[in-house]
């Protein structure tokens, strides 16, 4: 029988990351994706004849600028082409809309409010600034704070030091974005209502709480560091969907000599004397290996397929605690016409971008309030793309697919989630669409309504959680997903993870693979 | 998408080149004919007709509005007479040069402030508790710099100009047109800049071109504008220095003493934006000098002859950042430079480290000769490159 010296539990795209690196630096790799095909959350099917979608996550936002060099990953097949706008249609037949062009973008802005213009590019700088100083904090294994050990604690006397380095004014900034809610951090900047809550509404995406609730506000740095590789254009739309991301990695994986087995549904993890020593498949087959290293989230991996039984008392009990809760659904469309917005008719640079149904921070805070009490959004939160209008392979020939995210969509739905309340979902949000754009009913051909509780069944994320696991502040860093286990390992020798689940966490981002690659490569060498 | 000026119908139909550049999120000519070379000509010797529209302009009024100008900028705006315009930079609290531009008093109470960026957030922040109203009237307002030894004539030609001097305005009209003239500019030469409202822009246009054709008036773009405000020695934001609201870092901030404008620091008064850091600054003396840079001849002759060419030189005035040495070692940049035609000299305008900033300095400025890195003579010369007296006179 083969041996393999790692064992990757999950092709998703942070397995695939980190199987590729495991192979790079020589390891005999076996990834093992449940599924008949690899990508996890990132992929792309034709789910009607002729229309191809992302299924579930739709755009390239996060993805490591090192994983696309290192990877050599548009040499693998990624083109990622950009989205050059974010259009929010208003109830009073007006819009907002934010464009890539500076000059374009500032006199848009000033048409709602000259105060407004101006404070966009210093706070542009000032999250960029912030970027720049948690960035290095991003690619580093977090240093656990209680720990004793010579290494951490030189990690954390060099984390000390580099926040002693970015000085008072910045470090308040950032002490600013770590506790306030978005909504207040926004209040402090801008005017415009529409402004207001675009932006905030990347503070609560996959995330169970509101644009009041505080710590959102870090949740829009976050998302400003993909800004801050803005020069490297990773920002956009893969061609041919998110899948082709995962084809990408899969491929370069592949060329480093990983091998790669779909519809292989993994039973458990085989622990002998507390120790890893490879996994057995649902079919039976038992297949061994030095290492063994996690995808599916903490707690697909710690009470499923380890077993509590394996594990000391108090991480079970983080790990039970660790909050998944996921908040979103997506819903996508075949359509027969492009959609035309009542605010902005035509088929004009608009569509190729992304729609913000986020008015105002009222709006938001309103979907948020049904979604707390187990109820879907009536009138939700969408951010909206047309993939076809960037990539027209999408799409027969004049046709459009239209890829809809919505919040709040909550796991916890009262009576559960049901055929019916799949449905009435898909209802909702293209009557609430179709109040900005009339035509979109009679333009639809076909619709896929995806619930939390599908992404759990399909994908395999606990309660449909897009990022494996909640992105508050309390389950961040170094305490993803648990004290003391934040550097990829766990109470099992041999046993690692690699998922969103751990620091830095979601998005398609691949940082959690390539950081858990190097350190298991770091203690196996 | 890109805004353009009120006088764009005039303009569009003149621009053969097509050759158009952005300013403040407009769109305007760099050049009206396939080269600028005649445009640049106009402004030394006839006269040129800019559209200046997209400068940011603001107006203030009230009780105290030269209270908040004067808390604002680093000049003394408080003793300003009416009728008299300041140039001036203004700071953030570091001392910083967040911006520079002209302060024009038309009235006890009422002031017309220029910029290049945006500025009413940060005048509105400065006037927490002050009696004073500020109208962002970029838009509404059209301005025409018209420059050239040529200049006073047309004007004069047009109506009853006021004997206005150097950084004077007066209310007049053109042709019957009202409008506020100042004896500005940007090119270093007898010229004025005239202020109209929007709907009065083309009528002004048509008429200035009526009255000025006779004495060689001539539209003329940003590439010749370019030439004329280095031959002047004047900076240009974004391009010369890095305004504080922008800077990534803190090097890339600068103070009015390192851009060569002390002489625009006012430390007698008793509050302004940025005072204590400027005190301590010139208590300290600046790190930086901005000054002006001139490449000899002889060198740059004997480099491109090296490679068996005949000495090759900028057609168009350069706007990057250019390595100056004094022997090994780096001791500045240049941010802007070019051949001047008038003058026949190869100037520029560059940073330098304090010590090395002396008029007669000897330095090296990098160049590129035929693909490969050198280093031409320069030396530290006084500002500005070219300064007629009909400037002031």
């Amino acid at each position: 029988m083969k041996r393999y010296d790692v064992i990757v539990i999950g092709g998703g795209h942070n397995g695939l990351v980190c199987a590729a690196y495991l192979a790079r630096a020589g390891k005999r790799v076996l990834v093992l994706e449940r599924r008949e095909r690899v990508g996890g959350a990132a992929v792309s099917e034709e789910v009607f004849p002729g229309f191809r979608f992302s299924v579930f996550s739709y755009v390239v936002s996060l993805l490591r600028p090192e994983i696309i060099r290192e990877l050599d990953l548009p040499r693998h097949g990624l083109h990622i082409l950009p989205l050059e706008s974010t259009l929010t249609p208003l109830p009073n037949g007006d819009y907002l809309a934010q464009w890539n062009d500076h000059d374009r973008n500032r006199r848009e802005l000033a048409r709602h409010s000259l105060r407004d213009a101006e404070a966009y590019d210093e706070f542009g700088l000032l999250l960029h600034q912030m970027a720049r100083v948690i960035q290095p904090i991003l690619r580093m294994a977090p240093p656990d704070p209680a720990s004793l050990r010579p290494r951490e604690l030189l990690e954390l006397v060099r984390l000390g030091r580099y926040f002693e380095h970015i000085g008072e004014k910045r470090f308040n900034a950032l002490w600013k974005l770590l506790t306030m809610s978005s909504a207040d951090y926004l209040d402090e900047w801008f005017e415009t209502e529409a402004l207001k809550a675009t932006k905030a509404a990347s503070g609560i995406i996959g995330t169970l709480l509101g644009p009041r609730s505080p710590g959102t506000a870090y949740v829009l740095l976050h998302h400003y560091m993909g800004e801050l590789d803005g020069v490297f254009r990773a920002w956009g739309f893969a061609k041919g969907g998110n899948g082709s991301v995962s084809a990408a990695i899969a491929a370069a994986a592949t060329s480093f000599g990983a091998e790669i087995r779909a519809s292989c549904p993994v039973m458990n993890v085989v622990v002998q004397d507390g120790k890893a020593r490879g996994v057995v498949l649902e079919g039976g087959e038992e297949i061994s290996a030095n290492g063994v290293v996690s995808g599916a989230d903490p707690r697909r991996t710690f009470l499923g397929l380890v077993g509590e039984k394996h594990l000391p008392e108090a991480f079970v009990q983080s790990i039970r605690r660790f909050k998944f809760r996921g908040a979103s659904a997506k819903v996508n469309l075949a359509l027969g016409e492009l959609p035309n917005f009542t605010c902005l008719p035509g088929r004009g640079a608009h569509l190729r971008g992304a729609v913000s149904v986020s008015p105002s921070v009222a709006y938001l805070e309103r979907a948020y309030d049904e979604g707390k009490y187990g109820e879907f959004s009536r009138r939700p939160y969408m951010d909206i793309v047309i993939p076809s209008m960037l990539d027209p392979a999408m799409a027969p020939p004049g046709k459009h697919v239209m890829s809809i995210f919505v919040q709040y969509a909550p796991y916890q739905q009262r009576g559960g989630w049901t055929d019916e309340r799949r449905e009435a979902l898909g209802d909702a949000v293209v009557d609430a669409l179709s109040e900005y754009a009339p035509n979109l009913k009679s333009a639809i051909l076909h619709r896929q309504v995806i619930t939390p509780a599908d992404i759990e069944r399909v994908v395999g994320l606990s309660e449909g959680n897009i990022f494996q696991g909640e992105l508050s502040l309390q389950q961040m860093f170094f305490l993803r997903p648990a004290p003391a286990w934040a550097r990829y390992r766990t109470p099992i020798e041999g046993l690692w993870q690699c998922g969103a689940g751990t620091h830095p966490g979601g998005g398609v981002m691949g940082a959690s693979g390539r950081n858990a690659a190097f350190e298991l490569l770091r203690e196996r060498r | 998408m890109l805004k353009t000026t009120p006088f764009h119908e005039r303009t569009v139909a003149l621009c053969v080149s097509h050759a158009w550049r952005r300013w403040a999120g407009y769109l305007v000519a760099s050049s009206y004919e396939l080269s600028h070379e005649r445009e640049y000509h106009a402004i030394r010797a006839a006269a040129a007709l800019f559209d200046v529209s997209p400068l940011y302009k603001y107006m203030i009024r009230g009780r105290d509005a030269a209270r908040l100008l004067d808390r604002v900028v680093t000049r003394d705006v408080m003793r300003a007479q009416v009728g008299q315009v300041l140039y001036t930079p203004w700071c953030d609290a570091a001392g910083k040069v967040l911006d520079d531009g002209t302060v024009a008093r038309l009235d006890e109470t009422v002031f017309r402030m220029t910029a290049a960026e945006p500025n009413l957030r940060w005048l509105e922040a400065n006037a927490l508790g002050l009696q004073v109203s500020i109208e962002d009237a970029s838009e509404s307002m059209a301005a025409l710099s018209l420059q050239g030894p040529n200049s006073r004539a047309i004007l004069q030609a047009m109506g009853d100009l006021p004997a206005l001097k150097y950084f004077r305005l007066a209310e007049t009209r053109l042709r019957g047109i009202p409008v506020s003239v100042s004896r500005t500019g940007y090119t270093g030469d007898l010229g004025y800049e005239i202020w109209v409202p929007a709907g009065e822009a083309l009528a002004l246009w048509d008429r200035l071109i009526e009255a000025g054709t006779p004495y060689g008036l001539q539209p003329a773009g940003m590439l010749a504008l370019d030439v004329a405000r280095i031959e002047a020695g004047l900076m240009l934001i974004d391009v010369d220095y890095v305004p504080a609201r922008k800077a990534l870092i803190e090097s890339q901030t600068s103070s009015p003493y390192e851009l060569d404008l002390g002489w625009t620091v006012n430390l007698e008064k008793e509050r302004f934006v940025g005072k204590r850091a400027l005190a301590a600054e010139k208590e300290r003396g600046p790190q930086w000098q901005f000054v002006g840079i001139e490449v000899g001849w002889e060198d740059l002759e004997r480099l491109y002859a090296e490679v068996g060419l005949a000495t090759q030189l900028p057609q168009q005035a350069w706007r990057m950042s250019v390595p100056i040495y004094s022997g090994a070692e780096q001791k500045g940049y240049a941010t802007s430079g070019g051949w001047s035609p008038l003058l026949k000299r190869y100037i520029a305008l560059a940073h330098l480290r304090a010590p090395w900033a002396r008029p007669g300095t000897p330095l090296d400025m990098e160049i590129t000769v035929e693909h490969r890195r050198r280093r031409a003579a320069a030396r530290v010369v006084r500002k500005p490159f070219f300064d007629p007296e009909r400037k002031r006179a």
